[in-house]
Formats: structure tokens, sequence, C-alpha cells
């Protein structure tokens, strides 16, 4: 059965990755740059287009505020609950931005919601798998922080339909890590998996049970990270200049992204070196020097690495287990490179953790896994599965301001819950609902969800309807709300208002933007690539048709390549690439035994001592083109 | 009862398994089919139920744990969620997996366990105490607890430390006897609430006599049983009560 290739995504608060499945193992698919890790920066280029990665990376030091980067951070949030954001990242909110509206940042002259900008980091990555594999890719598995609420996933999952990716499952971080590691170990036991990255900070602890991978407890924070220990190593640094130079550097965008770029690479360079020294040159030519040793480091960064102690005794706490009970600590997330933070998960859970996966590249690779057992399956993940949880209880609002559960955090998912409402006035037809999801007492503690209202209740007397609302989690763990007024049997309709989220409308007014423009480039390329191979081939036969080679050919074998040339010709001038690329693959077919004999030429030209120049044989009809890549059919 | 729920779902028909899958059209079992393995539409099932047990509180864990993903791996929206299945089959596989999942989180904890049975049996606990909580609370009340009577003076003389203890926090005092006397307490309290579970047990041990009577058993001695829980479990959850307030009051 042909099943559409599926692909997994790792969209990172710093890097993103896509990976999928060959054959028994996951790879990643690097880009056009040979590179695993697409940096997620995002920038417009002077002719608006936006750029990813690397391309935009640059632009983030000379034209700061054409590029954008951790959008991650600003994913399903509320422009009340980012102020501790805007103080630490440079992010230009719209300044015709109105309350209770989904953020948009600014690039250039243009706006863009969170989800589209993660949208065209994920449209990056597609169009890196499209170019591996020669075909269009529109399915994804999609990895998200375990600690992730219901609109940051909701966010995340808009942000695939944005980029035209059909987005089959939302998999926590950790999870995914975890199904990477379980692929390769194949055994059962209790493992925890401490995930800190770039902007979030994860920790599951699992049972592996036969290819079962249940998760019992999972506790985060959504916003703790490198990023966190770079904006306080650039506030320090900023402290330094001002106190030692007398320079105000904080407002000078282009400053402190290249004193972000020192401090970051001096963090790195800490984690194998014992000192490092900093250089930075400032406007104006003056320089920024320091010597900063790994103890003074470490001294400044505990704080930092110090929140994730909460989160790991929670989620212990929460799935009855004492740290002599975990079988394996597997190591996540590039932050976990740091000595200090493997010294203090040692310290924690009382053993020394496995660092045997590459903490960049693991989720993703999981997220492949689980890519391939939604595809139905191979022989290497046959027998897995995956059950995870709600990482925060879900609740409604109740009379008093007081959130009442009624799914529990940790719950295996999907998950569900049934209410009853009834009315308070004569003739009542709609009741209010408050969707909360949190830990807290209050309602107002707890991040609102969304307000909902049931409409058409038919008119009776007070408390006589009773109307019951099924609350379900899905297995991505986004919620989703039914009702049904059992007196009459009437289906209640439901209306949603997203505290903070894209409606439907919304979202589908972006992927037209961009969808349309999507296929139509994939296209485009194809086009391109298929055209610029028939000239390689058809210069290729040309040499062939002056070698000694084609003299030996029969004239029937002559005459069926020249039709297959002439078709290719023929098609070529068309604009269908699928076509041409038939044809190119049947010329290839039809030259071989040229290729051969002109090989065997070459090798007694070569040893009649003739020099191998002479011989130009071209990239030759056989060189197998870049896109047929028998090994991953 | 160590025999997994799937064999036995096979060996000892349910009632809505008269049903033919609506795939293969073979007879099929309560929540898949048993020949192509198809996920079937919901039918309406109390938790019990639906792993195929009786009404009885006595429930073997590791078997339920064994039944749990057994059925996980024929349930599982991610078991559907690629092509060649129906946006119907994963519907109602969402909708089958995430009972499994409320099933086995209630029944494999025994507090859980119980409650249910008696909410299946008409006692809403649950509801008791919440309308008792918002009640409280519209009026402006402190709501009235009802200390079990053997504790009335334990829980005085508690409260009483505690509020010492909160007081010399704010102060910044540190009063060590105090604490131990606290430390003491919380002892007992543990104690009390691990026989109080002995003594559940024991309760369950009843009423799956009476299960296994079968139709003879009156409603009255039904209700007896019951009753007798639902007496434990609201001590229980007072001492749970309690012994959270002192974990707090000795953490801050």
């Amino acid at each position: 059965m042909a099943t559409d290739r599926i692909v997994g995504i790792d969209l990172g608060t710093t890097n993103s990755l896509v990976a999928f499945m060959q054959g028994d193992t996951p790879v990643v698919i690097p880009g056009d740059d040979g590179l695993n890790l697409l940096p997620s920066v995002v920038a417009l280029d002077s002719n608006n287009h936006p750029v990813v990665g690397n391309a935009a990376r640059s632009a983030l030091i000379d034209k700061p505020e054409r590029a954008v980067y951790s959008i991650k951070r600003l994913m399903g949030r509320g422009s009340e609950d980012i102020q501790e954001e805007l103080k630490l990242f440079p992010f230009r909110l719209a300044d015709d931005l109105q309350a209770g509206e989904v953020l948009r940042i600014t690039l250039g002259d243009k706006t863009f919601t969170p989800p589209e900008i993660s949208a065209l980091i994920l449209r990056q990555l597609k169009r890196n798998a499209e170019r591996f594999f020669g075909e269009a890719v529109t399915k994804a598995v999609i990895t998200v922080p375990a600690y992730f609420n219901d609109a940051q996933r909701q966010a995340t999952k808009d942000a695939g339909r944005i980029a035209g990716l059909e987005v089959l499952r939302l998999i926590n971080e950790p999870t995914a890590a975890s199904l990477a590691y379980g692929l390769d170990k194949k055994q059962n036991g209790i493992v925890a998996v401490y995930d800190f990255g770039g902007g979030t900070f994860d920790i599951s602890i699992l049972k592996l049970h036969d290819g079962i991978f249940e998760v019992i407890a999972t506790n985060g924070d959504t916003h703790l990270g490198g990023d966190d220990i770079d904006n306080l190593l650039i506030t320090i640094a900023l402290d330094d200049i001002r106190g030692d130079l007398g320079l105000d550097l904080r407002r000078n965008a282009e400053a402190v992204q290249a004193i972000r770029k020192a401090v970051i690479d001096a963090k790195i360079a800490l984690s194998s070196e014992s000192s490092i020294k900093l250089d930075i040159e400032l406007p104006g030519g003056q320089h920024y020097r320091r010597e900063i040793r790994r103890e003074q480091h470490e001294q400044l960064i505990q704080p930092v690495i110090d929140r994730t102690v909460g989160p790991c005794k929670q989620a212990m706490k929460d799935a009855s287990l004492k740290p002599e009970q975990i079988d394996e600590v597997v190591l996540v997330g590039g932050s976990t490179r740091i000595p200090k933070v493997r010294a203090l998960v040692k310290e924690l859970f009382r053993r020394e953790p496995h660092t045997g996966l590459n903490p960049d590249e693991v989720v993703a690779l999981g997220a492949a896994v689980q890519a391939n057992i939604l595809g139905g399956g191979s022989e290497a993940t046959e027998n897995m599965l995956l059950l995870d949880v709600t990482p925060l209880s879900l609740g409604i609002e109740v009379a008093g301001g007081v959130t009442d559960k009624i799914i529990l955090r940790n719950s295996t998912i999907p998950a569900s819950a049934t209410q009853h409402y009834t009315t308070q006035i004569d003739g009542q037809t709609n009741v209010a609902i408050h969707v909360l999801q949190g830990e807290r007492e209050l309602a107002t503690d707890c991040r609102s969800l969304a307000r909902f209202d049931l409409k058409g209740i038919p008119p009776m007397a007070a408390g006589i309807p009773r109307v019951e609302v099924k609350f379900l989690i899905d297995a991505n763990g986004i919620l989703h709300v039914s009702a049904r007024e059992q007196r009459s049997g009437k289906e209640a309709e439901i209306q949603v208002v997203p505290s903070y989220g894209l409606t439907d409308d919304q979202v589908e007014g972006m992927i037209l933007d961009s969808f349309d423009n999507a296929e139509e480039d994939f296209r485009k390329r194809q086009l391109i690539e298929a055209r610029a191979e028939t000239t390689t081939i058809l210069a290729a036969l040309e040499k062939g048709k002056k070698s000694p080679a084609w003299g030996a050919l029969t004239t029937d074998e002559k005459k069926k390549i020249a039709k297959m040339e002439k078709s290719l010709a023929a098609v070529n001038a068309e604009e269908d690439y699928q076509a041409i690329r038939k044809a190119i693959d049947a010329l290839n077919q039809g030259t071989t035994r040229l290729a051969e004999l002109m090989m065997d030429t070459a090798v007694s030209t070569a040893l009649k001592g003739k020099n191998m120049d002479d011989t130009d044989l071209g990239e030759g009809p056989t060189a197998p083109h870049p896109m047929a890549k028998a090994e991953f059919e | 009862m160590t025999k997994s729920v799937l064999t036995e779902i096979g060996a000892k028909p349910l009632p809505q398994e008269t049903h033919s899958c609506w795939s293969c059209g073979s007879m099929r079992a309560a929540h898949f089919c048993e020949s192509c393995g198809k996920v079937q539409p919901p039918a309406p099932s109390d938790y019990f139920a639906f792993f195929g047990l009786p009404l009885k509180l006595n429930v073997d864990i590791t078997a339920l744990e064994k039944d749990f993903y057994a059925l996980s791996r024929k349930l599982h929206p991610d078991l559907s969620a690629g092509s060649g299945s129906n946006e119907k089959e994963q519907e109602w596989s969402l909708e089958q997996s995430s009972m499994l999942n409320d099933a086995y989180r209630t029944l494999k904890d025994p507090i859980k366990r119980t409650q249910y049975l008696l909410h299946l049996e008409g006692v809403e606990l649950e509801e008791q105490s919440k309308s008792a909580t918002e009640k409280a609370r519209a009026t402006g009340e402190i709501k009235k607890q009802i200390v079990p009577p053997d504790l009335l003076e334990e829980v005085f003389e508690l409260n009483m430390h505690l509020e010492e203890l909160r007081m010399n926090k704010k102060v910044g005092d540190d009063d060590p006897a105090l604490f131990e006397e606290i430390g003491k307490a919380k002892l007992s309290l543990e104690t009390k609430h691990a026989a109080l579970l002995q003594e559940l047990q024991a309760y369950w041990k009843e009423w799956d006599g009476l299960i296994d009577r079968g139709a003879e058993v009156s409603s009255a001695e039904r209700a007896q049983v019951r009753d007798k829980m639902v007496d434990v479990l609201n001590r229980r959850n007072y001492i749970r009560n309690l012994v959270r307030d002192v974990n707090e009051a000795m953490e801050n």
C-alpha cells in the first residue's frame, strides 16, 4: 500500500530539524547548506521575501529590525503574558495591536503572527524534505514541549496548517526523545527524560514496557532554557560596558545582537574550556574585553539551572517514585551540554545521566519514529505505542471564581470528562462556560483557554434543562467540547471564543496566501531542476556519440536512443516536470550499455598510457541523478 | 481474574457483542473486531464492564494493567491515524481510547474505584462535598467539617499547634519542640489513615461476597455495606486533608 510520506519535525526555539525513517533508522534531512540544524530565525530580505535559517541569522546582526528569533516563546500567548519576554527579547509588537487580539510582530514594514513566522520555518523544512525526496511532502508529526498548554499546542498546529502541512500528531519533545532512545535500547524499565533546550524545560518520567511508552508524569517550564542563560550574560555584559566604558548600548539593537552572539559562543566554549577571552568590537571602535573562568560562569548561571529542580521533584512526587527507582536519566536539548547541568542532574537523580544521544537531534529523530508508527509502522516500530499524558489539569470556573478541576494533570490522553449544567432563570436559553487550564485554586490564576456559550437550549423553567457537556482531550493534548441538552435531546450549539488564538477563518486565510504559493513554488522548482538535468544528460549523450564507444552500438540501439532523445526534448519544452523526469529515466536506462562501453574505452585508453583528461566522461548518462536515491524507496 | 480481557471477551460474550463488525461483517468483540481488528463504534458501558469485569472491588491490578496495554494496542488513535482509515474510525478510536484511559485511571486507584462504584450505586461523594463548599462560599460561612468523634481531641490539639507554627513562621521563630509535636501527630494520623484503608478493604470483601450471591441479595443488604464504605471514605478524606494541611504548614 502506497502511504504518503510523513516527516517528523522538531520546531525548536533555537534550531529546527526535519527527519524521516529510513528503513529501521530515523535520520535527519539536511538543508541545502548540508547542515542538519536550521536556525529558527526568520528575516525579510530587501525584496520583502522571507528568508529562514543561517541566511536570516546574518540579518539579525546587520538589520535586526528585519529579523526575529525565539518566536516559539510567543506561540499561543497574549500581550499581557509576555511583558517579561518583551524586556529580554527584541520582539517588536505591531503598533496597532488591539487588546485581546493575536500578537503580531513587525518585520521591516510587514507584520506577522507567531504562527505565521513558525510556518515560515516549517515551510523551509518542508522544502528541504521535498528537495531530498523529489516529491511533495504534506504530512508531518511536529514536536512541542510537554508542558505546552492548549493554546500553545493549537498555535503550533495552526502554524503547520499555514505551512501547508497536515499535522497528524503533536508529540511531546521528551516523549519523542524516549522513542528514539527506546528504539535503540529496547529495554523495559523507568526512564526520566531531562530536556533542557533553547527556550523550554521539560521533565518526563516514562515506563517502558514491551514497546509501550507510558508517560507516568510530566512537568516543566515553557519559559526556561538556554535563552535565559544568554539573556543573563547579555545583561551582565551591558552593565559592564556601561560601568567600564560609560556606553549605554541597551537600546542599540545591532550592538546587543553582536554581544548576544559573542556570549553564546563563550557559553558554548566554556562547556569544554576552563576559561575564555571575550573580545567584542563595539560601535565607535572600542573593544569590550573580559576573561571569564568556568567557575565564574557556573556561579552566574546557577540560579537559572536551579529552576529545573522544582519541576523534577514535582514529577517524581506525581509519579510516586524515588530517584533510586528510576533506571535511567536521558539528557536531551543543547543546554544539557553544560557540565554544571549534568552535575545537577546527577545530584538530583543520584546517578550518572545517559549522554549517548545527540541532544540536538534526538527529538526530531523521535518525531520521525512516531511518524512511522502513524503511517502504519514498520518492522522496527511494529510493537511501539506511545501513551502520553496531559501536563496540566483542565478545569471549569464555578461560583466564587474557583477552578473546579475535571481532568487532572498526568492523566493519560485521550481523556474525557462530563459535566452537567442547568439554567438559573426561567426560559434561559444560553449558558456561559469558562474553561481553564492550570493547577491553581482561583480561576484568575489559571490559564483561560476559552469561553463557551451553550446556545439554543429549549426554553424551560429554571433548573429543568440538563445540558451534558463533554470535554475531550485528544492525543495531541488539544481540547474538544461537545454538548447536548438531555431533556430535549437537542444538540446545544457551542460557540468557542479562544482566549488567545487564531480563528479557523483566520488560519484559512493565511493558508491560502502561502499554501497556493508553496504548491506553485514546488512545481516551479521541480521544473527548473528537471530541465537542468535534461541539459546535463543531453550534453553527456552528445559526448558519448563522439566517443569510440558509439561505434560499437548496433543500429537498432542507436535508433532507440535517438527516439528517446527526441521525446525527452519534446517533453522538456512542456511544463510537466514529472513527464520530463520519466523521459530522463528512460534515456538513462537506454544508454546504460553506451555508458558501460565508454567506461571500458576509458579504462583501455588509460592502460595505453594516455592522459585520462583527454577522455572527458562528463557527468555520464549513468551518473545517479540527485533526485532518485534508490535506498530511500 | 488473571486471564486477559481479550480472551475473556471472546469466551463470554457481552450483550453488545451480538453485533457484527461494520467493516468485515464478522461477529465482533465489544471494542474491536477479533477478525479484522477494526475499532467499533463505542457502546455505552460502565468502567467495570469496559474491562469485562464484574462490579467487584477487589481487582487484580497486574491483570488490569495487562489488559489496559493490550486494549491500548487495539484502540489507540495512533493506530488509525495514517491513511487507510476513515474519519469515522478515527473518531471512534478517539472515543474508545479515552473511555479506556478514563476507566483504567479510575479502576487502578483503590479510592477512585470505590468512589466510582458508589457513584454507580447512586451515591455522590464528590458532589456532596462540592455543593457543601459552594453553599458555604455563597453564604460566607466557614464550611462545617464533621470531625469524626474519635479524632475530636487530637484534631483540636493539632490545630492549636499548627496555628502556633504559622505564627512562629511569621515572626521568624523556630521551635523544635513544637515541630516534633506536630511530626508525632502527623505520624499518628498516617497510621489511622492506613488503618482506614484496611477497614475499607474488609468492606470490599463483604461487597464482593454480595455480588457473588447475585440476585438473592436484598437492597437493604447492599445499602448496609454501601453506607459503611461511604463512612470510611468520609473519615479518610478528613484525615487526608488534615495531613495535607500539616505538610503545607511544615514545608512553608
